[in-house]
C-alpha cells in the first residue's frame, strides 16, 4: 500500500485562473432541450469555460501562478521548486515547465519537472513537490496544475464536449517545521488505461490520415482518433468503488477520524458519481463543496478550482482539516488530508 | 445470488418501468424508462448489493436481464 506521511511543509497559497469565455449547456447544439435538462440534473454542469485557440494551459497557470506570487509577497529568487501537471501541455516536446522557468522568470536553479496526469494530478504534484520541500533544502515551491482539456474534445460528442471544462492553478508550498505535514495514499490500475483516452498522436499509434476520419459511434457521439474517448459506465464503476475505498484505507492507516475533518474537496467528474461517492461515505453535503455547476469537470484542476471559487474566504481566514481526493485517467487515483491555516487564496482570475 | 431477488433490485433501479414487464429475457435497453443513467444505476447496484465491479463492457455486452445477473454472478 502506498502510503506516505510528508512532514515539515505547509499549504501557503492557492490560485486558479479560467478563460473568460462561457458555454452554457442549454446551448449545446448537440443537446435538444429536454436532453440538455437531463444532463444537467445528472452531471451538475450548467456552464463552463473555453480557452481559445491561442490560450494554453501553461498560460492560464502563468496567470494564476503571477497573482499568487504577488499575493504572497514572494521573491522569485526564492522560488525552489516549479511542477508543472497537465495533460495538455504546449509541446510534446519539451517539457512545459521548462518555458514556465523562464516565464514566471524563476531562477536558473529551480528544479522544474512536469508530470502527466490528469484527474488525480493535483494529489501526485502536491506529494512530489511536498517530497521534495520536506527535505528543508528547497524551501518554497510552485504547483502548478491544469488542463485546456476542451481541446482534445469533439464538439460533435455529446459524452465528453459538455462535460469538460478548462482552467489553471497555482499552489504555493513552503518548507515549515512547526506543521504537521501531509498524509497521503495513492494507487494506480494500469488495465483500465482504455476508459479515457486519445488514441492516436502518440508513439504507440502515430498519427496517420486515418488519425483524422470522423466516425459516427452512436447518434451524438461524433469524434476521431486524436480526440477524448471517454468510457463513461466503465469510469463510473471505477470511481464509486476506488475513491470511498481510497479515504477509507487513509483514514484507517493514519486513524482520522472522517467527523473531524472540515471539507472534502473530491475531484469533480459529474455530480451523480461525486454523490454516489459522498452519500457512501456517509459525508453530510455541507462538507463537499461542488464547482462543477459553472466549471464543468476541468480534470487536473478541480481540487484547487473548488477550493478557490468554493472555500475562499475560511480557509483564507481560519484553520481547518481537509481530505482532497483525485480519480480518474490511467487509472490513477489518491486522496491526501492535512490542516491549513490562513492560506493565502487569490482572487479568481479570469483570461 | 437469486434472480429474483436481482430483479427486484433492478426494478428499483427502473423506478418508472412496470414491474411486470421485467422478466429474466426482457432486453433491458428496451424496458421503459432506460437511460444512460439507469445504466449508472445498474453499475451502482451491483457495487453496493453485491460488490462487484461492472465495466462500460459488461454492460455494452449484455443484451437480457439474465446477461447481467450472470455476469454479476460471474465475478
Amino acid at each position: 500500500m502506498a502510503f506516505l506521511h510528508i512532514p515539515d511543509v505547509r499549504l501557503a497559497g492557492v490560485a486558479a485562473c479560467v478563460p473568460k469565455a462561457i458555454l452554457e449547456t442549454s446551448r449545446y447544439a448537440g443537446f435538444s432541450k429536454d436532453e440538455a435538462e437531463k444532463f444537467i440534473s445528472s452531471t451538475g454542469v450548467e456552464r463552463r469555460r473555453i480557452a481559445d485557440e491561442n490560450i494554453t494551459t501553461s498560460d492560464l497557470c502563468l496567470k494564476a501562478a503571477e497573482k499568487l506570487i504577488s499575493d504572497l509577497n514572494w521573491s522569485r529568487d526564492e522560488i525552489d521548486c516549479l511542477i508543472f501537471v497537465t495533460q495538455t501541455p504546449d509541446y510534446i516536446l519539451p517539457a512545459t515547465s521548462c518555458l514556465l522557468q523562464d516565464r514566471l522568470k524563476l531562477k536558473e536553479g529551480v528544479f522544474a519537472l512536469d508530470i502527466s496526469l490528469g484527474c488525480s494530478g493535483w494529489i501526485y504534484g502536491l506529494q512530489v513537490i511536498t517530497s521534495m520541500l520536506s527535505h528543508g533544502q528547497l524551501k518554497k515551491g510552485l504547483l502548478l496544475v491544469g488542463d485546456t482539456i476542451l481541446k482534445p474534445c469533439s464538439p460533435g460528442d455529446k459524452s465528453t464536449y459538455p462535460l469538460f471544462g478548462d482552467a489553471g492553478t497555482a499552489t504555493a508550498l513552503e518548507y515549515n517545521r512547526t506543521v504537521s505535514g501531509f498524509k497521503f495514499h495513492t494507487a494506480t490500475d494500469g488495465t483500465g488505461f482504455e476508459a479515457i483516452i486519445i488514441p492516436d498522436g502518440g508513439y504507440r499509434n502515430g498519427t496517420h490520415l486515418s488519425s483524422f476520419e470522423m466516425i459516427e459511434f452512436e447518434p451524438g457521439i461524433k469524434r476521431n482518433r486524436l480526440q477524448t474517448v471517454l468510457d463513461g459506465m466503465s469510469v463510473f464503476s471505477f470511481g464509486i468503488s476506488k475513491a470511498p475505498e481510497s479515504i477509507r484505507l487513509l483514514t484507517e492507516n493514519y486513524g482520522i477520524d472522517l467527523e473531524q475533518v472540515d471539507y472534502f474537496l473530491f475531484h469533480q467528474a459529474n455530480l451523480f458519481m461525486n454523490e454516489k461517492i459522498r452519500k457512501k461515505l456517509k459525508i453530510p453535503s455541507e462538507k463537499v463543496p461542488y464547482s462543477i455547476k459553472n466549471y464543468g469537470n476541468t480534470s487536473s484542476a478541480t481540487i484547487p478550482l473548488t477550493i478557490v471559487t468554493e472555500i475562499k474566504d475560511v480557509i483564507a481566514n481560519s484553520s481547518k482539516n481537509l481530505v482532497a481526493c483525485g480519480f480518474g485517467v490511467g487509472l490513477s487515483w489518491g486522496t491526501v488530508q492535512f490542516f491549513t491555516d490562513r492560506v493565502i487564496c487569490s482572487d479568481l482570475i479570469e483570461y | 445470488m437469486e434472480l429474483k431477488k436481482f430483479i427486484t433490485n433492478l426494478e428499483d433501479v427502473f423506478e418508472d418501468a412496470d414491474p411486470i414487464t421485467i422478466k429474466p429475457e426482457s432486453s433491458f435497453r428496451d424496458l421503459e424508462g432506460y437511460s444512460s443513467l439507469v445504466a449508472l444505476s445498474i453499475i451502482a447496484m451491483a457495487d453496493e448489493m453485491y460488490n462487484v465491479k461492472l465495466k462500460g463492457d459488461d454492460i455494452r455486452k449484455a443484451n437480457t436481464i439474465e446477461d447481467l445477473f450472470n455476469i454479476i454472478n460471474s465475478k
